[in-house]
């Protein structure tokens, strides 16, 4: 199959009529060796692009696996091409991150590969969207695997079972000999290893992620699904919450992320871990200086008699374009010789029946497989992460009770998977904008004919900036109106259906939620607002306040002092934001160390709003005071040294030489970085999402991120968070138009 | 001026170290993550590396594919590749329309220049799909090309106005004897406007530059194949959902964050005059 895609995209680019090879055509024979310098060296990287290989495939897999899974995988294409050179199998890696998204964009239109593996709990909705095409039943699957491989008919199935994935109970042998039998047991192996002040664990589990709790609700009899629909509330499950508090307030530490767990376990500092078989590769052998670890399943909970059953994720192969060769390759990557390879090499817990393993803990896991719930593939079951997670981080503070952490999940799920909006008659809406077209045309003939002479007269300046406003217009503004165009329908990725003002009514008058949730358009406005200006406070403040210290021209190293104070300009923004969460951990952070070396009590940085609002203030006030820093010592040096030495003489001290003389002579220079600073402050995505994330519940969340969430993890409400960023849009033009006529008038 | 006082002198570089430790608080923990060894790192208060160990930077520069070539080489080419051509492309598209805003009072001047900056209050959370639609429309989809055009273009708006403000700052008067001379706008633009400015085009490029070689997300849509990859996809696939390999992702944090330091320091004085170019008129 030939990729159009790479061949059209270099020929354009390289083409001789391109707005750039036309600029170097027009300065042939330039004197100035830079320029031509320039020009010489982007011709090479114009050549360089277009050199990028486009190969013709025949049956292409795209997946995310990672280490040696991947090595698994390709060493079974290579084996596949070898026997099979006249239908190659050609694999693609692609981040775990990207891949859903890709998928969902690429295969509709016709642009995916013929196979993908990705984890089935997203099969179900993309049966639904034709993106997976369904394969006959596999009747050597694991029963847990066929269960989550079922069609909503159970006729089919939707894919070619690989591997499963479950948690299961690690352990430090030389701490934990036997495996606990039953929650007693591993409360008190947990509480006999547990030393905060040595920074001791008894157990390490992700236990504000429902992910890690599902195991508990099953063992005490509950569960988040019945019947179809998905009920938080019922006293299994208040019963599980009960021992899930004992857990976090005895033997875990809080808020601990996956990452964390691999360390603290791996380090010794946890005497259990519940974890995956991921945490396999991650993990040192004893002889390399890791801990002696041995993996068994969960134990059974005491007071059901139960054993804790975690869900079951399969990693299935997916037929995303039918084909004979597509559907032969696949039947053997799902076969048992090929699950073989990847049980030996990859060191998967296969999807087949009748395996055998070397490997003591994946035989665990594969006996933990028989006591584990598949994944459910349903859109109601889908919905439940966000609020479940949103109760268990309020639980996890200790500021609701198991009943009361239950009840806000029912109520939040209730709101997220309300019926969406009717759909209006769209008439009058095709009628007025036809006519409003029509109006504006009218306007935009006259006003043009009356300036028929002057347009005609300036008709070269229209050409200078022709190239520019073509490619801002197409790039930029066209995908952002038709993207806002979406804000007046209402999407569940398959059936369109035009509401009108519907969204934009329901955000507006709050009408799901009380004005003082954080899920409210005003008080996540309000919020933005204190963002934006508290940022900017402390970025003009900071950044004018470093460029006088620097200024003064007795400062010694003032170059070295220069370049260390623009670092964190010069560092990409979603590296350090990374590192700044790290820095505000509660257990693992280096802040809360500083704090403690200071004789501080440790603060829960993301447990209030003041205190994770103030993180994420920490981090973009060090990301953003460097640009400010720099505009105003450029601006600086326009101010004459002789004005303020004459102030000085006429008596003005330090600060109103600085209010009266130099202040005004930087206004110039700051406004305008000021209001672009104001705006980018005001949509700053990365350092919301990566830091607080907005934490807690969401109050920390400004309405770009707010957008995200409606578009990306709170079911796909595309045409909500449209209409969102549409209210960003006209929030910061209003802004913008206020900052024109404010310093129209002033000069 | 009289000479300041030793107290004076002895605040302000205080104040100056102080600054300076705090912006390197952060950057000090990347490095020491970076020379730790694989696994394992005690937390402190300390921010300076204990250890010195350089396999973590081995592993990330010594990455090969399957077949064996070198595969970060590639990567960074690619990095290298696709943010100097959106750089060039940004700043050439940039220049003529900052220059055309700066002096000619066409009608709708005003207008055409506040839809550039509005452009800047777009939340891309929006504009992704479109885009994707777009870019697969122009048969761009999973190009190199197609991302250096789509970073080219979101550079332009900040980059037309910033050559602009530059532009404004520059006498007309220049431009007129050259007129006089019988030069024509092209001309007088190439050989007289365009040599004054070089401190603002060296901004407005390194700014094209860093906004394309720090750029994660549409990199991660956009380009499929590894071996296509720019160095932020590379580097977000070292801190994974499960085991956050935090040695290797500093050690490539750093790896790709020292060419730009290197073209800051370099830059530093185009940097201070380029970007403040409206307050030289004022």
């Amino acid at each position: 199959m030939l990729k159009p895609g790479a061949r059209a995209g270099s020929s354009t680019l390289a083409h001789p009529r391109s707005p750039a090879t036309r600029s170097r055509t027009a300065c042939g024979g330039a004197p100035d060796p830079w320029r031509r310098g320039v020009f010489r060296a982007f011709g090479v990287l114009v050549g360089l692009l277009a050199a990028q290989p486009a190969s013709a495939r025949d049956v292409t897999l795209w997946h995310a696996w990672r280490g040696e899974e991947r090595v698994a995988l390709e060493q079974l294409t290579a084996s596949w091409n070898v026997a099979h050179p006249e239908t190659p199998l050609t694999t693609t890696f692609v981040p775990y991150e990207a891949l859903a998204g890709k998928i969902e964009a690429a295969v509709p239109l016709g642009n995916g590969p013929d196979l993908f593996i990705f984890a089935h709990e997203k099969a179900g909705a993309w049966a639904a969207r034709n993106i997976v095409n369904p394969v006959p039943e596999l009747p050597d699957a694991l029963p847990v695997a066929r269960a989550a491989m079922a069609t909503p008919d159970g006729a089919a199935a939707l894919g070619w079972p690989l591997s499963a994935k479950a948690l299961a109970l690690y352990r430090d042998r030389t701490k934990v000999p036997e495996p606990p039998v039953d929650t007693d047991a591993l409360l008190a192996a947990a509480r006999a290893h547990t030393h905060r002040d040595q920074g001791a664990w008894g157990l390490v589990a992700e236990l504000a992620s429902p992910y890690a709790v599902a195991p508990w609700l099953h063992g005490h009899g509950g569960g988040v699904l019945s019947g179809g629909r998905v009920r938080f509330g019922t006293p299994e499950n208040a019963a599980a919450l009960g021992f899930v508090r004992t857990l976090t307030r005895e033997v875990v530490p809080p808020e601990l992320s996956g990452a964390q767990l691999t360390q603290l376990f791996d380090s010794g500092q946890a005497a259990m871990a519940v974890s995956g078989p991921w945490l396999l590769s991650e993990l040192r052998s004893a002889a390399k200086g890791g801990v002696d670890w041995a993996v068994s399943p969960l134990p059974k909970v005491t007071a059901t008699g139960r054993p804790a059953a975690p869900y079951a994720t399969v990693d299935a192969l997916f037929l995303a374009r039918a084909g004979d060769d597509a559907r032969a390759v696949a039947g053997w990557l799902a076969s048992e010789e090929a699950a073989r390879v990847r049980v030996d090499v990859g060191h998967q817990v296969a999807a087949t029946r009748g395996i055998t393993y070397d490997a003591p803990a994946l035989a665990a896991f594969a006996a933990q497989l028989e006591h584990a719930v598949p994944m459910p593939t349903d859109d109601a079951f889908a919905m439940h992460w966000e609020p479940f997670a949103r109760a268990l981080r309020g639980f996890g503070r200790g500021t609701l009770t198991p009943d009361q952490a239950l009840a806000q999940a029912d109520t939040d799920l209730a709101i997220l998977a309300r019926p969406p909006a009717p759909p209006v008659s769209p008439t009058p809406w095709v009628v007025g904008s036809g006519l409003l077209g029509l109006v504006a045309l009218g306007m935009a003939r006259r006003a043009l004919w009356g300036a028929r002479v002057d347009v005609l007269r300036w008709k070269h300046a229209y050409a200078w900036i022709a190239p520019a406003f073509v490619a801002t217009f197409v790039l930029v503004v066209l995908p952002f109106v038709t993207g806002a165009t979406v804000s007046l329908f209402e999407t569940d990725g398959v059936r369109w259906s035009f509401v009108g003002l519907t969204h934009f009514i329901d955000i507006l008058l709050a009408r799901d939620w009380p004005l003082t949730s954080t899920l409210s358009f005003w008080s996540t406005l309000a919020v933005t607002l204190l963002w934006t200006v508290a940022n900017l406070v402390l970025h003009v403040g900071l950044g004018v306040a470093l460029a006088l210290l620097l200024r003064e021209p007795w400062v010694r190293l003032r170059g070295v002092f220069r370049a260390m104070l623009v670092l964190p300009w010069a560092i990409p923004s979603y590296l350090t934001a990374m590192v700044w969460k790290g820095l505000f951990h509660r257990e693992m952070g280096a802040i809360n160390a500083l704090l403690a070396a200071l004789g501080l009590e440790p603060v829960g940085w993301f447990d209030r709003f003041a205190t994770a609002f103030a993180a994420n203030l920490a981090t973009n006030a060090w990301l953003g005071f460097p640009f400010m820093m720099v505009t105003t010592l450029g601006a600086l040096q326009a101010v004459p040294r002789e004005l303020e030495e004459a102030a000085a003489l006429d008596g003005a001290g330090g600060w109103e030489r600085f209010r009266h003389v130099v202040l005004p002579l930087l206004m110039p220079a700051l406004v305008p970085a000021i209001v672009l600073g104001s705006v980018w402050t005001f949509n700053a995505f990365n350092v919301i999402y990566l830091v607080s994330g907005g934490e807690p519940d969401g109050s920390t969340d400004i309405l770009v991120s707010q957008a995200y969430r409606w578009a990306f993890t709170r079911g796909h409400r595309y045409g909500y968070a449209a209409a969102y960023a549409v209210l960003i849009f006209g929030v910061l033009a209003a802004y913008g138009r206020g900052v024109k006529r404010l310093t129209g008038s002033a000069t | 001026m009289s000479r300041p006082s030793f107290l004076r002198v002895l605040v302000v570089h205080g104040m100056l170290v102080l600054a300076t430790m705090a912006t390197l608080f952060p950057v000090l923990w990347v490095v020491k993550m970076a020379l730790a060894p694989a696994a394992g790192m005690a937390v402190s208060a300390n921010p300076l590396p204990t250890t010195f160990s350089l396999e973590n930077f081995a592993s990330v520069l010594g990455t090969r594919a399957s077949d064996g070539s070198w595969l970060f080489g590639r990567q960074l080419l690619n990095s290298i590749v696709v943010s100097s051509v959106t750089a060039v492309l940004g700043t050439t598209l940039a220049c003529t329309a900052g220059y055309a805003l700066s002096r000619w009072a066409f009608p709708g001047r005003e207008r055409l220049g506040a839809l550039m900056l509005l452009t800047q209050s777009f939340p891309g959370v929006v504009m992704a799909v479109p885009l994707y639609l777009l870019l697969n429309a122009l048969g761009l989809l999973d190009t190199a090309a197609g991302l250096v055009l789509v970073y080219a273009t979101t550079a332009v708006p900040f980059a037309t106005w910033n050559l602009k403000g530059w532009f404004d700052t520059l006498p007309k008067e220049l431009e007129e004897a050259a007129m006089m001379d019988g030069a024509s706008r092209w001309t007088t633009f190439w050989h007289i406007l365009l040599p004054l400015s070089r401190p603002a085009l060296a901004v407005t490029t390194l700014f094209s530059f860093l906004a394309a070689w720090n750029e994660f997300i549409l990199a991660a849509t956009l380009l499929g194949d590894e071996r296509a990859w720019t160095l932020p996809v590379v580097l977000n696939g070292y801190v994974g959902e499960h085991g956050a390999d935090w040695g290797r992702f500093s050690a490539g944090a750093i790896v790709v964050s020292v060419p730009v330091v290197a073209l800051f320091f370099v830059l530093q004085k185009q940097l201070v005059e380029g970007l403040a170019a409206g307050s030289v008129k004022g």
